[in-house]
C-alpha cells in the first residue's frame, strides 16, 4: 500500500472545516513557526478563539476578509506512518464545483457536521457528491460538540440521520471539537462513550481499496515518441493494470493489435509495468497509433453514446442544441448531450460523441471512466461526468473480429515455443477460414 | 487419519509505487500533457532546486528523445555568481537550449531593490521581463517550478492555471481540475502556466534529489561564507549597493541558502548541511518556512497574491 492518502474535507459553511484542518495541521507539528506567528498576528482582528486556526489554510485576501474558503486549497502533511495530500474544499454553494474537484482524486472524504444544526441540505450535497466521484471511506466528523456539552444522543442522531446518505460507503463516525482539539490527535476524555480511533489515528491507519494495478489494462497514449527513424514509441501513464514485454495489445478504437517489444523509461528499460506509471511502450511492428488512442490487452467497449452523472459547474446552463468538447483520457472530442442542467445541478444524462471512445463504467475504473466537458465559446471547464454504462445501439460492433484477434493471440500467447505458437496460429487460421 | 494441510489464502499482490515514483509519474503525465497540446511551450528555469527537479522530469518523460522545450531564465542581473556559472554549465551538459531575458532598459535606469523598494524591483525585473520574455516568444505555455505547499496563495494554484492576454491571474474564476484531465483549451491571447510540480513539498524535492543524484548549485550547501547577521537573515554580500547599517560588520559563519533568489533579498541560514541527507535532516528539524527569509513575500499583506495576479510566477 502506498505511503500516500489524498483526502478531501465537505461539509457546509461554518462548520469549521478550516477551522479542523488548521488544527490538524498544527497539532500534527506541520506548520512552521513563522506560519503560526503571523496567523497570531492576524488572529487578533477575528473572535475565533486565541488562534484562528482556519488562517493557515484561507490563502486568499478575500477569504482572510469574508471569513469563508472560496477555492480548494490544497495541504500536504506527514507523520511517522504516512503522507497525506488534503484537498480543503469550500462549502458555499456557489463553489460546489470546487469541492467535486477536490473529491474527484481523494481516497478518503471527511465530512464535517455542525452537532447543532444536524444534517443541512449542503451536508446532504457534498455526501452525495463525494460519493458519486467514488469516495468510499468517510469520516463523519460531528464538530462543535462543546457547543452541545458533548451529548452522547446527539452525536447518535447524527449518525442515524446520514445512515441511508452514506448507505453502502465505510463510515467512521467521530464526535469532535477542532476549536479545542477534542479527538482530532488523541481521544478525548469528554465523549467517554466514543470509543473508536482518533481523526489523525483512524486517517494514519485507514485500509483503502487501491487496486488500480489488478484492473484490466488501459494505457491512454499521450504522445508518439519519435526522435530518429529508428525509434517509434507511445508515451502515456498507465491508467490501469499491468502490462509486461511480449504481452499483445490492441489499440482503439481501431482493434488492431501488435506485440510490447519493450517498456523504455529513462531509467533503463522495465519487463513489467503497472498503474499508474508513466512508461513509453514499443511495438513489434507498427501500426497506426496517435494521441487519444488507448491500448488494451483485452476486447473493450468503445461506444459514441453513453450514460452518465454530469456535475454541471459553469454558471451559463448546458444547452442540449449546442455541440461541446469532451475530454477523456487523452482524447478529446466533441459531444452533445440530451438534457440542460444549470449551475451545481446533477444530472443523469445520454452523451453522443463524434467519434467513439473507449470507456468503462466509473464505479468500475476512475479515469477511463470519467470524462470533462469544456465550453467551445470560453473554454471552462463545465462539467464532470461519470460513465454509467454504454447506450448499446451505438456501440461500434468491434468485437466479432476482435474476438477471432484475441483468440489467435491468446493461442501464441499460451504456446510453449515459438515454433508451436506458428503451428497453433496455422491450425487457427486454417479452421477460420475453412 | 487425515492430515489436513492449511492452505494460505493467496491474496494477489498489487504492486504500488511509493510516494516519490508516485508523484514522478504524475509530473511526467503533466509535462507530456503540455507538449501534445500547445503549440510553443517554454519551461521557465529559476537555477534552483526545484528547476533542477523539473529538468530531470523533462528528460524522463521525454527519453530516448531530447527535452522538446526551450528554457527561460529571467536574469535580475541580481543572481548570484555561482547561480549563473552552474546555469550555463547545467543547460550546456544536458543539451537544452537556454533562453536569458534581462529588463535592460530597467537595469539601465539603475533599478535595483535598496533604490527602488523591493516591490517595484521585483515588478520591473521579475514580472515584467518575464511577460515581455514570453509575449518576444510568443510561448503559450510556461512550465514553473512552483509548488503547493510554499506559500498560501500558492495553494490554491490549479497545475493548468490561464493568464489573461496581460498575463494575470484571476483567482475567483479559476477551472475546476477534476481527476488528471487537464483542460488545455485557451482563448487568442491568453496563455498557460503549469505546475508540474503542485504536489510535491520541499522534502519531497530533497528525497528526490538524494535518490536521483540530481546536480544543484553548491549555494544550497552549508560551508563557512562572509556574511552580515540581520535579525535572523544572514546577508551575503554580492552586490556593491548592499550597505553595511552602523554597526554591523561582516563576519565568516558556516550557512547555505534555503531557498534561492536575488542575491539582496535572499538570506542564509546558518546551518552544517553540507550533504543532501543533512539538508532532510535538518528539513525534518526545523521550525522554520522554505521563504520565511524570502523578503518579497512579506512586504505587504497577501504579497505572493498580488504579484501573482500581475503576473509575477
Amino acid at each position: 500500500m502506498s505511503g500516500l492518502l489524498r483526502i478531501c474535507t465537505a461539509g457546509s459553511v461554518d462548520d469549521g472545516k478550516s477551522t479542523l484542518i488548521g488544527r490538524l495541521l498544527y497539532d500534527s507539528q506541520s506548520v512552521y513557526d513563522d506560519q503560526i506567528h503571523s496567523v497570531e498576528k492576524a488572529s487578533k482582528n477575528r473572535t475565533a478563539g486565541p488562534i484562528d486556526f482556519s488562517l493557515f489554510t484561507d490563502g486568499l485576501k478575500a477569504e482572510r476578509e469574508q471569513g469563508i474558503t472560496i477555492d480548494v486549497a490544497y495541504r500536504y502533511f506527514a507523520t511517522a506512518r504516512r503522507k497525506f495530500i488534503l484537498a480543503d474544499t469550500p462549502g458555499h454553494e456557489q463553489y460546489t464545483r470546487n469541492m467535486a474537484t477536490g473529491a474527484s482524486t481523494a481516497d478518503v472524504a471527511i465530512l464535517l457536521v455542525d452537532a447543532r444544526n444536524g444534517v443541512l441540505t449542503q451536508s446532504r450535497r457534498h455526501a452525495k457528491i463525494a460519493r458519486l466521484l467514488g469516495i468510499h471511506d468517510f469520516v463523519l466528523a460531528i464538530n462543535k460538540m462543546d457547543l452541545v456539552d458533548f451529548d452522547q444522543e446527539i452525536f447518535e442522531k447524527i449518525q442515524e440521520d446520514f445512515a441511508d446518505l452514506l448507505a453502502g460507503a465505510a463510515v467512521h463516525a467521530i464526535p469532535m471539537s477542532a476549536l479545542h482539539g477534542d479527538n482530532i490527535i488523541s481521544t478525548s476524555e469528554r465523549t467517554p462513550y466514543f470509543t473508536g480511533p482518533s481523526l489523525l489515528e483512524y486517517l494514519e491507519t485507514v485500509q483503502v481499496q487501491r487496486n488500480l494495478p489488478n484492473l484490466p489494462f488501459r494505457f491512454p497514449v499521450q504522445l508518439v515518441v519519435r526522435p530518429d527513424a529508428d525509434f517509434r514509441g507511445y508515451a502515456g501513464q498507465i491508467a490501469s493494470g499491468t502490462i509486461r514485454v511480449g504481452d499483445t495489445v490492441y489499440t482503439w478504437p481501431s482493434g488492431r493489435s501488435a506485440r510490447v517489444r519493450r517498456i523504455v523509461t529513462w531509467d533503463g528499460d522495465l519487463d513489467m509495468a503497472f498503474a499508474p506509471q508513466s512508461v513509453t511502450l514499443t511495438l513489434d511492428h507498427e501500426i497506426d497509433i496517435s494521441r487519444g488512442d488507448v491500448l488494451t490487452l483485452e476486447p473493450a467497449v468503445t461506444g459514441q453514446k453513453f450514460e452518465a452523472e454530469l456535475v454541471w459547474m459553469d454558471e451559463r446552463p448546458l444547452d442540449p442544441g449546442r455541440t461541446y468538447l469532451l475530454k477523456h483520457g487523452t482524447k478529446t472530442v466533441t459531444a452533445e448531450v440530451n438534457h440542460g442542467l444549470v449551475l451545481n445541478q446533477i444530472g443523469h444524462v445520454t452523451v453522443s460523441t463524434a467519434r467513439p471512445i473507449l470507456f468503462d463504467a466509473y464505479d468500475v475504473n476512475r479515469l477511463t471512466g470519467a470524462f470533462i466537458i469544456i465550453d467551445p465559446g470560453t473554454h471552462f471547464t463545465a462539467g464532470a461526468g461519470m460513465i454509467t454504462g454504454g447506450v448499446r445501439e451505438a456501440t461500434v460492433p468491434t468485437v466479432a473480429p476482435v474476438t477471432a484477434a484475441e483468440r489467435i493471440a491468446r493461442l501464441a500467447r499460451e504456446a510453449a515455443s515459438d515454433e508451436e505458437a506458428v503451428e497453433l496460429v496455422r491450425q487457427a487460421l486454417e479452421e477460420m477460414l475453412a | 487419519m487425515s492430515s489436513t494441510v492449511l492452505q494460505e489464502q493467496t491474496v494477489p499482490a498489487v504492486p504500488t509505487l511509493d510516494h516519490l515514483r508516485a508523484l514522478e509519474a504524475e509530473s511526467i503525465h503533466i509535462l507530456r500533457e503540455v507538449v501534445a497540446e500547445f503549440e510553443r511551450p517554454v519551461m521557465l528555469y529559476s537555477i534552483g532546486k526545484d528547476s533542477s527537479v523539473m529538468l530531470r522530469l523533462a528528460q524522463k518523460a521525454f527519453h530516448p528523445g531530447p527535452i522538446p522545450f526551450p528554457l527561460l531564465h529571467v536574469d535580475t542581473t541580481y543572481k548570484f555568481r555561482e547561480m549563473i556559472t552552474f546555469r550555463d554549465e547545467f543547460a550546456k551538459s544536458i543539451g537544452a537550449r537556454l533562453i536569458v531575458h534581462t529588463n535592460e532598459e530597467a537595469i539601465g535606469d539603475g533599478t535595483q531593490p535598496f533604490k527602488v523598494g523591493t516591490q517595484r524591483c521585483c515588478g520591473l525585473l521579475k514580472t515584467k521581463a518575464l511577460l515581455d520574455a514570453l509575449q518576444a516568444g510568443n510561448f503559450d505555455a510556461a512550465l514553473g517550478g512552483a509548488r503547493r505547499d510554499e506559500e498560501r496563495s500558492r495553494a490554491k494554484e490549479r497545475i493548468f492555471s490561464v493568464r489573461d492576454p496581460n498575463g494575470q491571474w484571476d483567482p475567483k474564476r479559476q477551472r475546476p481540475e477534476l481527476w488528471n484531465l487537464l483542460n488545455a483549451r485557451i482563448r487568442t491571447g491568453e496563455s498557460i502556466r503549469v505546475f508540474p510540480l503542485s504536489n510535491w513539498t520541499e522534502i519531497d524535492v530533497w528525497q528526490y534529489i538524494h535518490v536521483e543524484n540530481i546536480p544543484i548549485v553548491p549555494l544550497y550547501f552549508a560551508r563557512e561564507r562572509e556574511v552580515i547577521v540581520r535579525g535572523n537573515s544572514l546577508i551575503v554580500q554580492e552586490q556593491p549597493f548592499v550597505v553595511t547599517m552602523p554597526g554591523e560588520k561582516p563576519q565568516v559563519l558556516k550557512c547555505r541558502m534555503r531557498s534561492l533568489g536575488c542575491s539582496p533579498c535572499t538570506g542564509a541560514i546558518r546551518s552544517e548541511a553540507d550533504t543532501v541527507p543533512k539538508i532532510i535532516e535538518e528539513l525534518i528539524a526545523t521550525r522554520q518556512s522554505e521563504r520565511q527569509l524570502r523578503i518579497i513575500d512579506h512586504d505587504q499583506d497577501g504579497s505572493m497574491e498580488v504579484k501573482k495576479r500581475e503576473g509575477y510566477f
